[in-house]
């Protein structure tokens, strides 16, 4: 579905992406995981043709992507200034629906269901800067939901929703890729959260940043906080993702083979 | 600003209206004093030149507010000089407005037009209004044509350029939103762009508000006009008329005043969802 070639970007001087490539097949869940400043976030603007790489190219289902292309949803790292404070968190959630040609009504239930999703449901009527930054967070996350995209790209999703919450968030991300067979390109730093969500996991090395190690996630499709997290298996590859992110020598060809 | 924290202060406060009604009893207090004072002045002093508030009070209710009650006891003679004024003025700020945010959302979204022509509008700006009105006397006819391009000029400017940096200024995650999700060059006017320039077109506006006022008298005190309370001011000037000179000096004062604060108002109620950004 997505294919990135030779990708690489520097800000004036500044090399900050090298040479990345990367396929993301149709209905696919990949997590990224770097150090900070390796560039991740600058992927995801090149991916979401928010920004033009200054090397090599991206393509979404066989058309190179200049400009955004349809049916893709971002949660922005910058939540709070990614949601309009002027508007209500109802008409945050469903101001992109406008796009889809929905009326007035059918884009309300739209935003009310995403939102209940994400457990805001009855903070609908209120504006962002009533919310604290966790719900905030919660409320870009119902509106790239809401907007049901074939290709979600989430740059650090989680990162200030408390633990017990974020475990719920990651179970709604899974099950929404399950049901709706979305393909999600998803961003963390958070090396365990990296292998629980991920079908494959793309560790990051940074200065400049590349493509350190891409690792399969073999762990069963049905995931659940608890089993899952005790899985030897999942132990083992978080011990080797988290190797990978500090940079100590790994052995690539046994990290792949196995 | 300072009016504005004061403003919220008291309505906060102000739950028992018997405490709302003792803080604005605070704040005329001044006022009271500055008039009794004045009074007791030009009493003790008996010049022609300064007559007394009472006397000013006296004339301005006999000029203006002596007509019958089915028209607010407004009389003839307000009609025929309040409101050519107040209509040249009202017409030319919403010219300026309409004209000043148009051009300013679009120059503030093209950075390459701002950057061409920013330093000609500063300089358009800076030029003192007045001096132009002579250069409006020539090209347009005398009267209302005229007077309203001389309000339209000094008006433009503050709204225009207060768009533009609003306009320019918005938050580049915003922007970056509204691409992602696709929203149409309409929508993100709409929702965003406006939204986020409003603080400072507001800004703008209340600048414009007191040049209108301003370019509305000095441009009736010309040759050529025939109404509007530049003429009535010009004209008791001739006839050495000090109370009815006073009369609508004071009647300015409390226009402007009211025009100010009905802005005001209508800019904190607007502007309420906006108090995130007003945090920082
Ligand atoms: N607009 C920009 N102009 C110049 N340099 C930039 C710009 N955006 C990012 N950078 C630099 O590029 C590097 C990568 O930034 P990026 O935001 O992509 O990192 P990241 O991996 O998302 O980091 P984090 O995990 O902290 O979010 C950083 O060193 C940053 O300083
Ligand atoms: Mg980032």
């Amino acid at each position: 579905m997505l294919e990135i070639t030779g990708l690489g970007h520097a800000y004036g001087a500044h090399r900050v992406l090298e040479g990345i490539d990367l396929e993301v097949g149709e209905g696919e869940l990949v997590t990224i995981v770097g150090p900070s400043g390796c560039g991740k976030s600058t992927l995801l603007r090149c991916l979401a043709g928010l920004m033009a790489p200054g090397e090599g190219k991206v393509v979404l289902n066989g058309t190179p992507v200049t400009g955004v292309p349809d049916d893709l949803a971002v949660v922005f790292q910058d939540y709070s200034r990614s949601l309009m404070p002027w508007l209500t968190v109802r008409d945050n959630v469903a101001l992109p629906l406008r796009r889809r040609g929905l009326g007035r009504s059918e884009r309300r239930a739209g935003a009310a269901e995403a939102l209940a999703s994400v457990g805001l449901g009855d903070a609908a009527g209120k504006y962002p800067w009533q919310l604290s930054g966790g719900m905030q967070q919660r409320v870009s996350i119902a509106r790239a939901l809401a907007y049901r995209p074939s290709l979600l790209l989430m740059d650090e999703p989680f990162g200030s929703v408390d633990a017990q919450t974020r475990e719920d968030l990651e179970d709604l991300v899974l099950r929404v890729h399950r049901s709706e067979g979305v393909t999600i390109l998803l961003v963390t730093h958070d090396i365990d959260e990296s292998v629980y969500l991920g079908d494959r996991v793309v560790v990051l090395a940074r200065d400049p940043g590349r493509i350190r190690a891409e690792l399969p996630v073999t762990l069963p499709a049905g995931r659940d906080q608890i089993g899952t997290r005790s899985d030897p298996e999942f132990v083992r590859l978080r011990a080797e993702v988290g190797r990978l992110v500090r940079g100590v020598a790994a052995d690539l060809s046994e990290a792949a083979s196995r | 600003m300072t009016a504005a924290t004061l403003g919220a202060g008291t309505a906060r406060r102000g739950g028992p209206a018997g405490r709302a009604a003792r803080g604005l009893l605070h704040r005329l207090l001044p006022l009271v004093l500055l008039i009794a004072g004045w009074e007791a002045a030009t009493r003790a002093s008996d010049s022609p030149f300064f007559p007394p508030p009472s006397q000013i009070v006296r004339r301005m209710r006999d000029m203006w507010l002596s007509g019958p009650a089915n028209h607010l006891y407004f009389s003839a003679e307000a009609g025929d000089s309040i409101m050519p004024s107040l209509g040249r003025m009202f017409l030319g700020l919403a010219l300026s407005v309409v004209v000043g945010v148009l051009l300013g959302l679009a120059l503030g979204r093209s950075e390459q037009a701002l950057a061409y022509l920013e330093p000609l509008l500063q300089f358009c700006r800076v030029i003192p209004p007045p001096t132009l009105v002579p250069v409006f006397i020539v090209l347009f006819d005398l009267g209302t044509q005229m007077q309203v391009a001389s309000i339209i000029f000094s008006a433009i400017w503050p709204i225009l350029l207060n768009t533009a940096d609003g306009a320019r200024s918005v938050d580049p995650v915003q922007m970056a939103t509204a691409q992602a999700f696709r929203l149409s060059a309409v929508q993100r006017l709409r929702f965003v762009i406006i939204p986020s320039a409003l603080p400072k077109i507001f800004a703008g506006l209340r600048l414009a508000l007191s040049l209108a006022l301003i370019l509305m008298v000095f441009s009736e005190l010309l040759p050529g006009t025939s109404d509007g309370l530049g003429f009535e001011l010009t004209n008791a000037q001739s006839q050495s008329d000090l109370p009815t000179i006073w009369s609508v000096i004071v009647l300015l004062g409390i226009l402007g005043y009211l025009f100010n604060t009905i802005l005001l108002a209508v800019e904190r109620r607007i502007l309420a969802k906006h108090r995130a950004g007003a945090k920082g």
